[in-house]
């Protein structure tokens, strides 16, 4: 487990103040200009050690990434976007650094903006995050007023704007590009790439969009150094990360751990286990509601981070783990999230327009039993058909859930339909013998 | 879907104080690109008018920020947090998306339903309470919770719902958050983490009852 | 240059072409509903997935440039299996209604279902239902088979200009709507029809009148305006039933404006179908030829020819105007004129009255001055081009001086008369800089500044300013004049003007009232008020009981524009041929043949007997008609007359674009349409 002083949300439930006061005595806005002194190469060299993989789901490296951005520009303006439009179900860690510890992510955001030649940034959070745009507000000005930011930010002799932008409800826009278009003030509806937003994103602008985790981290693996961050969990995966545990556990939280942390750990240490014990596990989606669903065999042993998730076709995502146990009905859980995903389609592309409605008719179906056995090979196949066919992700993550609920539980699904049937049978015999 | 109800009068317009306060919202983008305004002056409008937008509201910000009145259009019917037609002062929005419904939010809705005599998507006749389901808003680990206005009523059980609402219905304004004595998203019986920083506050750790 | 390869084939493409435009060089066909090549790509109907070689995902080859080095499959497994998923969900919310649709037959929907589609669906859930918008009369919506491809949104906001159009909500609930319920009110809205790739958006007026296969298709020139669309004229029996455009890159492109393709309704009214002659009773009846013609000859016999004058309109066409003006020749009548309106510009110099720049030349300029038009409503697929230079960035400005309205484009109002224009010519005026910065300034004048007595001193003026910018050199010449009639050009080149000591419109007019003149023939002049020929003995000869109809003394009825194959020189100074869709109606005859036969009823028999003949005659007459469809350049010379301008607003002649000549007058639709878009705007007398 992960040792308290290797945290780096250290208030990450609110016990001190999350503005200025408090986060100084956390030890944000400490040399941060020592750290701007590094030079762009050099920060980006270190988070590239780091290890730092993206948190907002896809897992890229956020080294990697920075280093797209053009070296040398026309002098016009570069972006840096914060996503901060959580919406993933399943998942709500970056809420706790914005209302808890703001600063962390008001300071990532000037060294990350630095680091790839920004001269602003706008953090684009969910309109339903209220409060939690506020906190980020009230920082923002806290660090306007203290020279943190601004003109000569830090006295670094770099200025740099930070502007909060509050999002009005569309999951979609937290894939980057959608971001990009409600952030000019359109509807979120993604991009075709390329052009990358390296090259022309905001404004038609070089842009860098990065998670709210991913940027608040930095600050702290720059103090702390690259190899601190890189020598927790495993290679290629490594540093720390905000779990969000919720479902059937005894003690739903979100808790700041040790990539590649066991899974049954995990569950275990912070969230009091599993409801009714781990044997009354069923199946975990473990890293929010587009990576597929695993059983408890898969659970038993795997552990909690990008490559391991990876392996048993399933995903890291968001961490964002939402255990079910025994008594749930899980095709309507997935079935739910069928309802989602046709929810938010934003409606642009075919696949995705018509395949997300069509995907939750017959789930909606395959809930009550009310379908035919080869249905299921039919809805495996209209995944296939919209996953890869899309403009963004959204297609993706619509089909998989789908995909991982028939791969471990089509038995489940079998037994429903031929129930149903019976039952049908039943009620038609009785109909004909009156 | 058809045109939204009118407003009575046909035309709308910013208060000084929000006029003021949608030119400070314009400036934070470079010039020429107002439109990026769109949203939150959408919203502004929306709080001015009862918390829903008409017609005349978007043409007011699509003219004011010099962009087709179709493109507002779009943002508005877009974005779920535009209310196209008029709602009830207290706006109620369950989540039901898995994680929330996993904890049991279909007994939220039902208590909801129940205590207000209304169903999801309907207004009382009071104009009071208006009940509606929306998709994940991500508080999971805090399931099951709802939105009421800009708060969210989090750990919620068919009690403290109904006592959520009983209390609205008197003009009290209750205490948002978890509903259950928890601390906001650290372990119900105490922090398994930051050890030092929840003794220095006074919270009991896990495990120390 | 990248070069690429497809198909196994190796290819060289210019930078920024896709993968797409490269299938198509390479004759490689690639399924698409989205992808318009005069519209943005937005990739969204994913019809046009590719495989592309160490891409882990199909790749939308609208969308993804050639890049050096790719290896492109058009025709693989994972291509057929991904566009026949893209087909299966398009088809499982459109509601198969073929049978029905007015867009089966030409439908893309339905082409590509036949390569791509299931031979039966598995969608088993309810199908989708939307309701209908109403886009006004001319655009029929059937919602519930739109498949979202947002090919009507993108025409709207960047050709037509006018974004009224968009996509509500968001999923499976998205839908194309004005939102408002409005109709679409721009002049190119017709063209949506065409854009659409299956029957959401259809036309109204010719909803269920027929099937495509039925139709005879007759490719001719439009007469609505003086651009000369290129149109096609599909026919039924003697009906015309649709009319839709014709690929012309230096004309209109592809696409026409609402009055070309929808006043043609007006060809089933108000027709003159047989000759009519006065009685002594003041009324007109049903005649024979033969009896109108006698009436003539009656009338003429011993009329001086100075006490006769001939008026070619608005719609006449070359063939008919070159006979009218030998006939009167050979009458010893100079009194000629084809500018009914009035006009009072100087026709001397070929390169003073067409549009010199040509209107692809648009293109090609970096900064416009407008001086007395709307090309909107006077032309609009000359403002479309001015607006598609716009977009194409590196036009400076747009500037007019005139009519203040919205062109679609940003334009810089420097002032509403000729006082603007005075200071200009005098070199006053501090707009004359940023002209002579640009590298190919244009000038457009239009009809309505030359609609004034001192018309020749306007051309004069603007002339000046043309010079004084260096907009005439030896590889530019910006002056340019826009018309408004189909004839008018034509007419001009054949010099259908007052000859030696002859009379103009004015003093023809002055003549009929102090009955100096005392025989007036109208060739499709309609926009003359029939009080001014005060006693006159009036032939008219044309196609509708309109304007000079009513006043005519004897009628000699002539054939439409799609029942004859005639000449019309459009703005730009280009002759193009229309041709026979259908035949004149009743007794009518295509128009020469009326000339003709009139001379030699008159005894003065013209010298040709056949349409080849006709048109040497006016090869001989003006060498430009001896190159068709082509713009002889113009030689610059000194035109206009030095005079003072007078301060007075141009007012454009076009007050109702949908309604400016017999035939849109007698148009229902253009009826529809004017009380649809102009009623609300304008007051009672003007939307008349």
């Amino acid at each position: 487990m992960l040792r308290d002083e290797d945290r780096i949300f250290t208030n990450l439930y609110g016990f001190e103040s999350p503005f200025l006061d408090g986060a100084k005595q956390r030890g944000d806005w400490e040399g941060t200009k020592e750290l701007l002194d590094l030079g762009r190469e050099k920060i980006i060299e270190l988070v590239k050690e780091s290890g730092l993989r993206g948190r907002g789901g896809a897992g890229f490296s956020t080294g990697m990434k920075w280093s797209f951005m053009p070296k040398k520009t026309d002098g016009g303006p570069v972006y840096l976007v914060i996503n901060a439009d959580e919406g993933e179900p399943g998942t709500c860690k970056d809420r706790e650094i914005m209302r808890h510890d703001p600063h962390k992510l008001i300071e990532g955001c000037l060294i990350a903006g630095f680091a790839i030649g920004a001269t602003a940034c706008y953090i684009y959070i969910r309109g339903e995050f209220y409060d939690e745009g506020s906190n980020v507000q009230r920082a923002i000005d806290e660090a306007y007023a203290a020279g943190l930011i601004g003109k000569n930010a830090c006295g670094s002799g770099y200025d740099y704007d930070i502007d909060l932008h509050r999002g009005r409800g569309a999951y979609i826009c937290g894939e980057e590009t959608a971001l990009i278009e409600s952030l000019e003030g359109k509807k979120g509806q993604p991009r075709n790439k390329p052009p990358f937003p390296a090259m022309a994103g905001l404004y038609s602008r070089p842009t860098t969009v990065n998670n709210v985790e991913s940027v608040a981290v930095v600050p702290t693996i720059l103090r702390r150094g690259a190899s601190w961050f890189a020598g927790l969990g495993r290679p290629k995966n490594s540093g720390t990360k905000l779990f969000c545990i919720s479902g059937h556990v005894n003690e739903p939280c979100t808790v700041e751990e040790e990539m590649g942390i066991p899974l049954k750990e995990l569950i275990e240490k912070h969230c009091g286990g599993v409801r009714g014990g781990w044997d009354n596990l069923l199946a975990i989606i473990p890293g929010g509601s587009s990576v597929p669903v695993i059983p408890k065999e898969i659970c038993d042993t795997v552990l909690m981070d990008f490559d391991s998730l990876r392996e048993v076709k399933s995903g890291l995502g968001t961490a964002a783990v939402i255990v079910m146990d025994k008594s749930t009905d899980i095709v309507k859980a997935i079935a739910r999230l069928s309802k989602f995903y046709m929810h938010e389609s934003c409606g642009q592309c075919t696949p995705c327009r018509e395949g997300t409605g069509w995907l939750w008719r017959v789930m909606d179906r395959m809930v009550k039993g009310q379908a035919r056995v080869e249905e299921i090979d039919m809805l495996l196949d209209v995944t296939k058909e919209i996953e890869g066919h899309t403009i963004c992700a959204l297609g993706d993550a619509a089909a998989w859930p789908v995909q991982g609920l028939i791969r471990h539980f089509r038995p489940e699904m079998e037994k429903r339909i031929l129930d149903y049937r019976a039952r049908a049978d039943r009620g038609g015999a009785r109909m004909a013998a009156e | 879907m058809s045109a939204p109800t009118e407003a009575a009068a046909g035309t709308w317009a910013f208060t000084p104080e929000n006029l003021e306060l949608a030119k400070r919202i314009i400036a934070k983008y470079p010039p020429g690109r107002q439109a990026s305004a769109v949203m939150p002056l959408l919203d502004l409008a929306q709080r001015q008018n009862d918390n829903w937008l008409p017609r005349a509201a978007m043409d007011y910000v699509a003219d004011m920020l010099e962009m087709p009145r179709i493109r507002a259009y779009e943002v508005a019917t877009f974005y779920t947090m535009y209310n196209l037609k008029p709602v009830g002062k207290h706006f109620i929005q369950i989540c039901t998306t898995t994680p929330c419904w996993l904890k049991g939010s279909d007994q939220i809705v039902e208590a909801c339903e129940k205590k207000l005599g209304i169903g999801l998507g309907e207004t009382t006749p009071d104009g009071q309470f208006t009940v509606i389901e929306v998709e994940c808003l991500g508080a999971c680990v805090n399931a099951p919770m709802m939105q009421i206005g800009d708060d969210y009523y989090e750990d919620l059980t068919p009690e403290t719902t109904e006592a959520i609402l009983d209390a609205l219905a008197r003009g009290e304004t209750p205490k948002d958050g978890p509903q259950n004595g928890r601390i906001r998203s650290c372990p119900k019986s105490g922090p398994t983490t930051l050890i030092d920083q929840a003794v220095r506050v006074g919270v009991k750790p896990a495990g120390q009852s | 240059m990248p070069k690429l390869t497809i198909d196994g084939q190796e290819i060289e493409v210019a930078p920024g072409t896709s993968i797409l435009q490269a299938c198509e060089q390479m004759g490689i066909e690639v399924p698409r509903f989205c992808y318009h090549e005069r519209l943005s790509v937005p990739a969204n109907c994913r019809m046009c997935l590719v495989e592309v070689e160490k891409s882990p995902k199909p790749v939308a080859s609208c969308a993804m440039p050639a890049g050096e080095g790719m290896v492109v499959k058009t025709d693989s497994e994972l291509v057929h299996k991904a566009r026949k998923g893209v087909m299966e969900f398009l088809l499982i919310n459109h509601p198969l209604d073929c049978p029905i649709c007015d867009q089966g037959g030409e439908c893309d929907l339905q082409d590509q279902a036949v390569a791509y589609g299931f031979d039966r669906g598995r969608y088993a859930e309810n199908k989708r239902a939307v309701r209908d918008k109403n886009l006004g009369p001319l655009i029929k919506t059937i919602m519930t088979r739109c498949i979202h491809c947002t090919r009507c949104i993108r025409f709207m906001d960047e050709i037509a200009g006018v974004p009224v159009l968009g996509a509500t909500s968001r999923g499976e609930h998205m839908e194309i709507t004005t939102y408002i319920e409005q109709g679409v009110n721009s002049e190119m809205s017709g063209n949506l029809v065409d854009v659409c790739p299956v029957g959401a958006l259809t036309s109204k007026p010719y909803a269920f009148t027929a099937r495509p296969w039925e139709l005879r298709k007759t490719e001719t020139i439009d007469v609505m305006d003086a651009v000369g669309s290129n149109i096609r004229v599909d026919t039924r029996g003697p009906e015309v039933m649709r009319v839709l455009p014709r690929l012309n890159e230096d004309v209109n492109e592809e696409w026409i404006a609402d009055k070309t393709r929808y006043s043609h309704d007006g060809l089933k009214r108000q027709r003159l179908d047989r000759p009519y002659v006065r009685g002594q009773d003041g009324k007109l009846r049903q005649a024979s030829w033969a009896e109108a013609f006698a009436t003539i000859r009656t009338k003429l016999a011993g009329l001086p020819g100075t006490a006769v004058a001939a008026i070619a309109g608005d719609l006449a066409d070359c063939e008919s105007t070159v006979a009218l003006k030998d006939l009167m020749a050979k009458l010893g009548s100079p009194n000629l004129e084809c500018r009914q309106d009035g006009a009072k510009f100087d026709a001397s110099k070929r390169a003073g009255y067409i549009f010199n720049s040509t209107i692809a030349g648009i293109e090609r300029a970096d900064a416009i001055l407008l001086i007395g038009t709307n090309p909107r409503w006077e032309a609009p697929l000359v403002n479309a081009r001015i607006r598609k230079r716009y977009l194409q960035g590196g036009l400076k400005v747009v500037a007019s001086v005139g009519p203040n309205v919205d062109l679609t484009y940003p334009v810089k109002h420097l002032g509403a008369g000729g006082d603007t224009l005075a200071e200009l010519a005098a070199g006053k005026h501090e707009f004359l800089e940023v002209l002579k910065g640009a590298e190919r300034p244009m000038v457009i004048v239009g009809m309505g500044a030359f609609q004034r007595p001192d018309g020749a001193a306007v051309q004069h003026a603007a002339r000046a300013v043309a010079e004084s910018v260096n907009a005439i050199r030896e590889d530019w010449n910006g002056f340019n004049v826009l018309h408004t009639a189909a004839g008018r050009v034509g007419a001009l080149d054949i010099g259908f003007l007052p000859g030696e000591g002859g009379r103009d419109l004015e003093g023809i007019l002055t003549g009929c009232a102090s009955g100096e003149i005392g025989f007036v023939y109208l060739l499709n002049a309609d926009e003359i008020d029939g009080a001014a020929f005060g006693n006159a003995f009036v032939v008219y000869q044309g196609h509708h009981g309109d304007r000079g109809a009513h006043r005519a003394d004897v009628i000699l009825p002539g054939a439409a524009y799609t029942e004859k194959s005639a000449t019309y020189v459009n703005t730009e100074g280009r002759p193009q041929q229309t041709r026979l869709a259908t035949f004149p109606l009743g007794e009518a005859r295509e128009d020469w043949k009326i000339i003709r036969a009139l001379s030699a009823e008159l005894g003065q028999t013209l010298p040709y007997d056949s349409l080849t003949q006709v048109r040497r005659r006016l090869a001989e007459m003006n060498p430009v008609f001896a190159a068709p469809d082509r713009v002889t350049p113009a030689k610059w010379g000194a035109f206009g007359k030095k005079g003072k301008v007078d301060g007075g607003h141009f007012v454009s002649p076009v007050t109702n674009y949908y309604m400016t000549d017999p035939i849109s007058r007698a148009s229902v639709t253009m009826a529809k349409c004017t009380e649809t878009f102009l009623k609300p705007a304008l007051p009672a007398a003007a939307a008349e």
